[in-house]
Order: structure tokens, then C-alpha cells, then sequence
């Protein structure tokens, strides 16, 4: 059997796949942003002296870090206008899900980079009278993300294949519009195959500028 | 009288329900240089950092300059000391601290780590701090090393930063914990020539050590630490030279055991 692969009507809609790459990449910086971000709070509340604190943030990764994104979505999409007088976008539904979910995830990741600090640096710091605070953020903080590097492009390279989930509350992203293209053109071969390599594509060169990022970090070796 | 720079009253530490040591007073004037030495777990390093409260001590009080670090509270069975981190950040900026590993921030160059404290908790720019702390780093021979990483460094080397990292805050006092103990045989002599340059200058110092030899040279009085507490103290002659109790004269007749 031979099949004739037919890449028109791909091109005639290219302007539909903008869009979605433009959905795509837009929620994409919003849940790197927020999900890494708040990932590093609650990795420091999880260190902190107060329990209560301590407490709320081993409740938010272990609820975040066990139950799958795509509920998440849907239940942020669908049940929570139900209990609270909110309107959710899908845009929102799907940054609630996927930053909560890489903030458990990414809190993990910047404990175990904090707990790998010897705990000569915090005393060498606190021995010239630096506070709690300003050793976290000038000598602890910064050896600690240059050694989570790696988990932390990981989980940044999840994050951009995470917005695929957010096809399921009818996001306008990449997947969602490939969807589309193919149920109207009959052609998922085309279509499947073209969204994975603009994802690869996407993707690839990020992980080559974290490669360089590490390689400029290491010049103190 | 004077009042004494630096006093210890009283001091207790324990770790769990073992005590480390108990009651320890110790004066200590300006221009002083104590060694302390003893055995291994005589608590000489676990006494010093109660100085700089690295480690908070169980009871007593820690006064320099006359004035008691922390506020006493009167509590139902008792008083008890609290500490609040500002005063213990001030505190440290005035007792400098030289580690037996040398602790040098790795991401920072040899300028950087002498540099950070006079810009992040002195509040200097960073122009005159730069200054400031290539100066520091002269005084201990290491101008030629300001832009190398401490991976690129002789232990020698990063302990000598490690004092102008130290230095450069204008300590008071000076504590070095066993600062030449992880130091190839080869590279002590730098160390000890640098403490003793600072010795010369006249600078107040408490030095846990196990060279011996070096304490006696260097230090104006000697407390041998034993049975929880300071077993016998005096200058080096009396102490190093002619103990008179017999742990202390048995710890010196191991040390000289060997030597020719």
C-alpha cells in the first residue's frame, strides 16, 4: 500500500498553526515563569522554621506532585466555577493546572539543590555577619540552581509539551489546531507528524542555550 | 580596670545529654593570643564557635566589649538568654572566623569572596570595596590571584584568602579553627607566616590548633581543654613546658614524642 503524503492542505492553513504556535509558546512562558517561580517559594517554605508553613508546603506537593495535570485542567476548567463565582478561561484552567503541578514538581528540584550546599557556606556567611537572607540569595541560592540545572531544563522542556493538555478545555494551541486541520482534511498522518516536528524544533534550540548557559557557568570550575 | 574585649561567663554546651563543657570563664584583653588546645572532642572548636554563636551555647553569656550578646528573660524556673539574628549578625562582623576548610564561596573569585562582605552587609559600592579588598589580599600575598576561582587555588592559597575574607570586615578578634589541619605539610608554613604577620601587628586572637609548636611561638596564653572544661592555662612556658596537672602533661608528652 502506498500513501500519497499531501502537505497542502497544511500549507493552506498555515495561518491556523500560527495561531496555535502562538498559543503554544504564550502559555508556554507563562507556566515557566510562574510554575518555576513559585516552585522556588515553596521549596523555601518547606525549609522554613515555621511549621505551619513547613506543613502547607508538603500538602501542596504532595497533592500537586499525585494527581495528573490533565484532571487538574479540567477540574480548574469545569468544577471550580461550580463552588466559586468565578469565570475560567481556558487560557486560565490550563495555567493553574500545569504551573501548580511543575511548582510541586520544581520545589523538589531546588530542595535537593539547596540541601546539597555544604554547610560550610551558610557558616563562612554567617561568620561576616551576613542575615539568613542575603546567604540564601549570594552564596546559597546561586551554587545550588547551577547544580539543579539539568532537572530544572527537564522539567522545562515538560512544562512546553505540557500545553498539549491544554487542547482538552479547547486552548488554541498547536495540538488543538492540528486536531482541527485533520478532522477537516481527513490527513492525521500529515498533520501528527508535522506537529511533532515543530515541537522538536521548538524545543531543541532551548535545550541547546541551557547547554550554553551551564557551559558559562562553569567557568569558576 | 579595663574592662576585658571579649569575656566568656559561664559557658555551657551540650550536645543531646552528653556535655561538652560546663562553666567555662575565660578574659580576654585586647592584644591577647590564646591557643587552646587539647585532645580530639575536648570541645576546643565547639567552644570557639559559641563565640560567634555558630554554635548557641546552653547557658552563660557571651560579653564583648562589656556589653552581654542576647536579652535575658526572666521565665518560670529560671532565666533564659534569647538571641535575635540582628545582634548576632552585628556580632559577627566584629569576631572574624577562619575555618579548618577554608569555606571559600567556589562561585566567586579570590576578590569576590573578600569583597562580599564589605558589599553585601557593610552596604559599600563596589568600587571602594574592590579597593579595600585588594589590599586585604596583598597583606596576605595573593594581589597576583584576585580573578582566580578558589577550585584554581593551592589550599595554602585558599586559606590565605580565606583571612583577608576575614580581614576585610575589621574584626575585633580573630578565631581560626584548626586553620592549618587540612593543609598539605607543604603549604602550612604560608599559613602560619600569614597568622603570624597579624600576631605582629598586635591583633587579638583565639586559635584552635593542634601545631604544638606554633603555639607556643605565636600565643600569649595557652588553655589546655579537658574533663569539660579549661584544664590548665598560663603562657606557653608554663603550660607547653612545664605542665603541672597530668592529662596536660601527658597530651604534650605525646606531641613530643616524635620530635627531634
Amino acid at each position: 500500500m502506498t500513501y500519497r503524503w499531501d502537505f497542502t492542505p497544511l500549507l493552506d492553513n498555515w495561518q491556523a498553526l500560527a495561531m496555535g504556535a502562538v498559543g503554544t509558546v504564550r502559555l508556554f512562558a507563562v507556566c515557566l515563569v510562574l510554575g518555576l517561580g513559585f516552585g522556588l517559594i515553596v521549596a523555601l517554605a518547606r525549609r522554613s522554621r515555621w511549621r505551619l508553613a513547613r506543613w502547607v508546603s508538603i500538602g501542596f506537593i504532595e497533592f500537586f506532585r499525585n494527581t495528573p495535570v490533565l484532571v487538574q485542567i479540567l477540574w480548574f476548567y469545569f468544577a471550580l466555577p461550580m463552588l466559586v463565582p468565578v469565570e475560567i478561561t481556558p487560557f486560565t484552567a490550563a495555567i493553574f493546572g500545569i504551573s501548580l503541578n511543575s511548582a510541586a514538581y520544581s520545589a523538589e528540584i531546588y530542595r535537593a539543590g539547596i540541601q546539597s550546599i555544604e554547610p560550610g557556606q551558610w557558616e563562612a556567611a554567617r561568620a561576616i555577619g551576613m542575615s539568613g537572607l542575603q546567604t540564601l540569595r549570594r552564596i546559597v541560592l546561586p551554587q545550588a540552581l547551577r547544580r539543579v540545572l539539568p532537572a530544572l531544563t527537564n522539567r522545562g522542556i515538560e512544562i512546553f509539551k505540557m500545553t498539549t493538555l491544554a487542547s482538552v478545555v479547547a486552548y488554541i494551541e498547536l495540538l488543538h489546531q492540528g486536531k482541527l486541520i485533520a478532522s477537516l482534511n481527513f490527513n492525521p498522518l500529515e498533520v501528527y507528524t508535522v506537529i511533532g516536528a515543530l515541537f522538536f524544533l521548538f524545543l531543541y534550540p532551548l535545550v541547546r542555550a541551557t547547554y550554553a548557559l551551564e557551559r558559562r557557568l562553569a567557568r569558576s570550575d | 580596670m579595663d574592662t576585658p574585649l571579649l569575656r566568656l561567663a559561664g559557658l555551657d554546651k551540650r550536645f543531646g545529654d552528653r556535655a561538652v563543657f560546663s562553666g567555662v570563664d575565660l578574659d580576654v584583653k585586647r592584644g591577647d593570643r590564646i591557643a587552646i588546645i587539647g585532645a580530639s572532642g575536648s570541645g576546643k572548636s565547639t567552644l570557639l564557635r559559641c563565640i560567634n554563636f555558630l554554635e548557641r551555647p546552653d547557658a552563660g553569656r557571651v560579653i564583648l566589649n562589656g556589653e552581654p550578646v542576647g536579652a535575658e528573660r526572666q521565665r518560670s524556673g529560671g532565666t533564659e538568654t534569647r538571641y535575635d539574628e540582628g545582634s548576632l549578625n552585628r556580632l559577627r562582623q566584629r569576631v572574624g572566623m577562619v575555618f579548618q576548610q577554608f569555606n571559600l564561596f567556589p562561585h566567586m573569585t579570590a576578590l569576590g569572596n573578600v569583597m562580599e562582605g564589605l558589599v553585601t552587609v557593610k552596604r559599600m559600592a563596589r568600587a571602594p570595596a574592590g579597593e579595600r579588598a585588594m589590599a586585604e589580599l596583598a597583606r596576605v600575598g595573593l594581589a597576583d590571584k584576585a580573578e582566580a576561582y578558589p577550585a584554581h587555588l593551592s589550599g595554602g592559597q585558599k586559606q590565605r584568602v580565606a583571612i583577608a575574607r576575614a580581614l576585610a570586615m575589621e574584626p575585633e578578634i580573630l578565631l581560626f579553627d584548626e586553620p592549618t589541619s587540612a593543609l598539605d605539610p607543604a603549604l602550612v608554613g604560608e599559613v602560619l607566616d600569614t597568622i603570624q604577620a597579624l600576631a605582629a601587628e598586635g591583633r587579638t586572637m583565639i586559635l584552635v590548633t593542634h601545631e604544638i609548636g606554633f603555639a607556643y611561638h605565636m600565643a600569649t596564653r595557652v588553655l589546655f581543654l579537658a574533663e569539660g572544661g579549661i584544664y590548665e592555662q598560663g603562657t606557653p612556658d608554663e603550660v607547653l613546658k612545664a605542665p603541672r596537672r597530668p592529662l596536660t602533661q601527658a597530651f604534650i608528652a605525646g606531641h613530643r614524642r616524635f620530635s627531634f
